[in-house]
């Protein structure tokens, strides 16, 4: 068989049918649309299968953490009557370390079920321990796939760290330098071994989060009486906002602001060489969370179960600065040591709740792990060698890639919101470009209906933005 | 120092040279070649550091590479202190000492 990089990628579609076990194509309908719902009724667990599964590997039921110092601390930083009680789910108590372990409880359990005898994903990241350590407890092998150096042999510590704690489960940890061939190497790997694909994107693996919205919901009406008012999610991929959104939808907090929040990471590029060690968030940025909510099916499976943009209320961004300082705040004020990337959520609460009446809730929907290589210290020190300019000051003017600013006050911690009719336009717009590429057929009626859910807005709005963009088209032809 | 066989070590390996690369990498990107680094026990009798060497994985797969060390250990840590966090801390806790909760 022929292993070169085209050569193998034309296998792409039989490889992921036979590693992943699903028939995507019986979803589909030939045009933009395909039966969303169906393919996680079909393919997923129910709820209750998911907590039975979820319970014999210990994932899940975290505890949820009312933060009353930082909420003092917002209160008076908030205008008179303002500052929602901030609460924080621990989901730094799961087995691995993060609420990634629901995706890879799920994802492993039916790749045991199938008689797989191994699994591999590819992630540089806390799934990857969590596959370790799920398949550890089920007794399958396992391979992680990293990106991990620049061509110097550089690597985040904090990837460095993860592919510890991958072997520490007992897993093989397949590193690679920078760029996008990570998924040729994936491929080839699931081929060679004919392990299953625990991707992140399955709708197993998606269904697995959906216990995390539950359990907010009945957590907050048992400290509270109610449903929270907001839920802050951070956003990479879509899947821990679409996972957590369905379940508390599941359990009636249909209500209930669902925000998404992300890294600002503007300017550096995902598959370059030069920027890979300038950022020091390797997730939960906006270089993940923008693309995945505008095409959500650019994963490593044909159609991806994380669809944000179906769920989101409102996306905001803080920058690197002010996570670190909000993680150094969660340790001193609230005696909780976590780690920066689950605590982007945490930030953006931080300065939301400042917005929202003294009355209302909002919960910050995560934590992970802390250690060595992952938290504050080495990672601010390893950006400071890497010639980030890292200094107190006014947050607004970090410069990605240039520099780190700590607030040099808590009040400058301020949330930027992105326009989600900008996001709505574009993914429209991309899969108004896929049919074209594909000199499909028109739009359908029942494509309309998609795209409204895919966009969580009205047909009406949908047609508008496809009238809209025709006339551009046009205008750009002319 | 001679590595034996059955030593568990780490390998590193170029998967593809230099204009090779995936068609659309940024040009930095394209200017490196594509490497590996994976660890497993050693197949050959003995070896030294540097040669081509045939390994297991601890998932039993057989891959090839150079020598890069035996024995492989984690050396991160919590890095170079960053003077900055503690006037973040200590002024955490004056705020704190202002507010009547």
């Amino acid at each position: 068989m022929n292993n070169n990089y085209l050569e193998l990628m034309k296998r792409k579609n039989e490889i992921m049918k036979k590693s992943v076990g699903i028939d995507y194509s019986l979803f589909e309908s030939g045009s933009i649309a395909f039966d969303y719902e169906g393919m996680m009724d079909k393919v997923g667990y129910t709820l209750d299968e998911i907590r039975a599964i979820q319970t014999e590997t210990g994932v899940g039921n975290t505890p949820m953490y009312v933060l009353r110092n930082l909420t003092a601390l917002a209160r008076s930083l908030a205008p008179e009557g303002k500052g929602a009680r901030i609460f924080l789910k621990d989901e730094a108590s799961n087995p691995s370390g993060s609420f990634k372990a629901r995706r890879a409880a799920t994802a492993v359990y039916h790749a045991k079920r199938l008689g797989f005898k191994g699994v591999i994903a590819a992630t540089s990241g806390n799934y990857g321990a969590a596959v370790a350590s799920q398949a550890a407890m089920r007794g399958l092998n396992c391979i992680i796939v990293q990106e991990c150096y620049d061509s110097e042999g550089k690597g985040q510590p904090e990837i460095i760290e993860k592919a510890r704690k991958c072997e520490a489960f007992g897993a093989e940890v397949v590193q690679l330098s920078v760029g996008p061939e990570l998924f040729y190497t994936f491929l080839k790997l699931l081929e060679e071994t004919g392990y299953f694909n625990a991707s992140l994107y399955t709708p197993f693996g998606i269904a697995g989060v959906e216990t995390l919205g539950f359990e907010i919901s009945s957590q907050m009406k048992d400290l509270t009486g109610k449903n929270p008012d907001a839920v802050v999610v951070t956003n990479a991929g879509g899947g821990n906002l679409t996972g957590t959104a369905r379940g508390l939808i599941k359990a009636g907090a249909e209500s209930t602001e669902i925000i998404a929040a992300s890294v600002n990471l503007k300017g550096l590029h995902m598959a370059s060489d030069k920027d890979f060690n300038k950022k020091s968030f390797t997730t939960g940025h906006t270089g993940f969370g923008i693309p995945f909510t505008t095409v959500p099916d650019r994963s490593d499976v044909p159609r991806s179960a994380a669809r944000p943009l179906r769920y989101m209320d409102r996306y905001v961004t803080v920058n690197q600065g002010e996570v670190f300082y909000m993680t150094e705040a969660l340790a001193q004020l609230e005696g909780l040591e976590r780690g920066p990337a689950g605590n982007i959520s945490l930030a953006a609460a931080f300065a939301i709740a400042q917005e929202m009446d003294k009355d209302k809730t909002i919960v910050v929907q995560e934590t992970e792990y802390t250690g060595a290589g992952k938290h504050i210290q080495p990672q601010l020190s390893f950006a400071r060698n890497n010639g980030i300019d890292i200094r107190l000051g006014n947050p607004l003017n970090e410069a990605p890639g240039k520099s780190i600013i700590l607030p040099s006050h808590p009040s400058l911690i301020r949330v930027q919101n992105l326009d989600l009719n900008k996001l709505r336009k574009s993914l429209i717009k991309n899969c108004l470009n896929d049919i074209k590429n594909n000199n499909q057929k028109n739009i359908s009626e029942k494509d309309i209906h998609f795209l409204a859910a895919e966009t969580k807005t009205s047909t009406t709005k949908v047609k508008e933005i496809i009238n809209y963009l025709s006339h551009k088209m046009k205008e750009e032809k002319e | 120092m001679t590595t034996k066989k059955g030593d568990w070590v780490r390998i590193h390996s170029v998967l593809m040279d230099v204009g090779d690369r995936a068609p659309g990498v940024p040009d930095d990107t394209a200017k490196a070649p594509y490497e590996l680094w994976d660890k497993g026990f050693l197949i050959s009798d003995k070896a030294e550091i540097g040669d081509a060497v045939e390994i297991e994985t601890i998932t039993g797969r057989k891959i090839m590479g150079k020598l890069l060390e035996t024995n492989p250990s984690y050396d991160h840590d919590f890095g170079e202190f960053i003077p900055e966090i503690l006037s973040i801390d200590k002024q955490l806790k004056e705020i704190m000492g202002g507010i009547s909760q």
